[in-house]
């Protein structure tokens, strides 16, 4: 493919568009991932939502 | 026991639920990322492979496919953060802030993006990368209000303060949105007036475009959705851990 006397511009606009979307895809991947986990962590330690304490209450009658 | 939506509900009242939001966010972010790869790989294909070089300006207008939805998207994305804290300010929308917190870094990255890709076009066109016209300098100053909301919001510990002044700067600060798109009318710059997706572009480069800047928007959206599902997770996590804390704290106490 022949871009012609300017094909570096254009291969150097499109690598860093790419490297920036692949960055952010990644950010947003990582973090999802690291959230994830934090909120199954604390759920494996028994720590319980506000609404799903509210609901286990609810059941026990204590409320 | 979940309450169903009445019809008198609007969209944004039925999504106002975080967990409502969660599962259809979950449900559609595969479809639109897929859609969204789909559309860039047609018009990535059709930008090397179909689209001729332009009679001046030869093949270098190949980043005008990534350059003009980058610009698109940047403005689209400022007029999220700015809908959003509307929400947050006059609705108390709960998702509101969520969304400008999601919608900053995202608008951030197309604006430096659109920034980049339009200073590499204009050192072979123009012959030289940066001149303060209105245009650029415009957008540069839209690229300083992402990272001022982000700085402001990451220097705030308390997360609703943090939220209603940042949803101030972002209302204040829509103001440049108008600023950019009429610039290269209101004043005389070296940056060409707006084709964008107008019957002045041929439609064998209008085509691609079109496509690229459609398969990029669907992008910006799915990337939008991840960071709203991110963010309210963290909200959960946050919220979790100090209710742990707190009750740790009352078992001490009591022992006591």
């Amino acid at each position: 493919m022949d871009l012609g006397p300017h094909a570096a511009f254009i291969w150097l606009s499109y690598g860093i568009f790419a490297a920036v979307l692949a960055a952010l895809t990644g950010w947003l991947w990582l973090d999802g991932k690291r959230q994830a986990q934090a909120l199954s962590d604390l759920e494996s330690r028994g720590v319980k939502r506000r609404s799903a304490r509210a609901l286990d209450a609810n059941s026990n009658g204590t409320v | 026991m979940t309450q169903m939506p009445s019809q008198s509900q609007s969209l944004t009242q039925r999504l106002a639920n975080p967990a409502r939001f969660m599962e259809l966010s979950g449900r559609l972010l595969p479809w639109l990322s897929g859609i969204a790869g789909a559309l860039i790989a047609i018009a990535l294909y059709k930008v090397f492979f179909v689209a001729p070089a332009d009679y001046q300006q030869g093949e270098t207008v190949k980043i005008m496919y990534i350059h003009v939805p980058a610009a698109w998207l940047a403005m689209m994305g400022y007029g999220i953060v700015a809908a959003s804290s509307f929400g947050l300010l006059v609705f108390r929308h709960p998702l509101a802030d969520v969304s400008a917190k999601a919608a900053a870094p995202l608008g951030a990255a197309f604006t430096l993006l659109a920034l980049v890709t339009g200073s590499l076009w204009g050192k072979p066109m123009w012959g030289t990368y940066w001149v303060w016209d209105a245009r650029l300098t415009s957008v540069l100053i839209l690229f300083f209000l992402y990272m001022g909301l982000i700085a402001l919001r990451n220097s705030i510990e308390d997360e609703s303060a943090a939220a209603k002044l940042t949803a101030i700067l972002g209302l204040t600060g829509v103001a440049i949105l108008p600023v950019i798109k009429f610039s290269v009318e209101w004043w005389n710059t070296l940056h060409q007036p707006s084709t964008g997706f107008t019957q002045t572009v041929d439609p064998s480069m209008r085509t691609p475009l079109v496509i690229s800047a459609l398969g990029f928007t669907v992008l910006f959206i799915a990337m939008h959705m991840k960071g709203m599902r991110n963010e309210i997770l963290r909200r959960r996590v946050k919220s979790m851990t100090m209710a742990a804390v707190e009750r740790a704290h009352a078992k001490v106490t009591e022992q006591n």
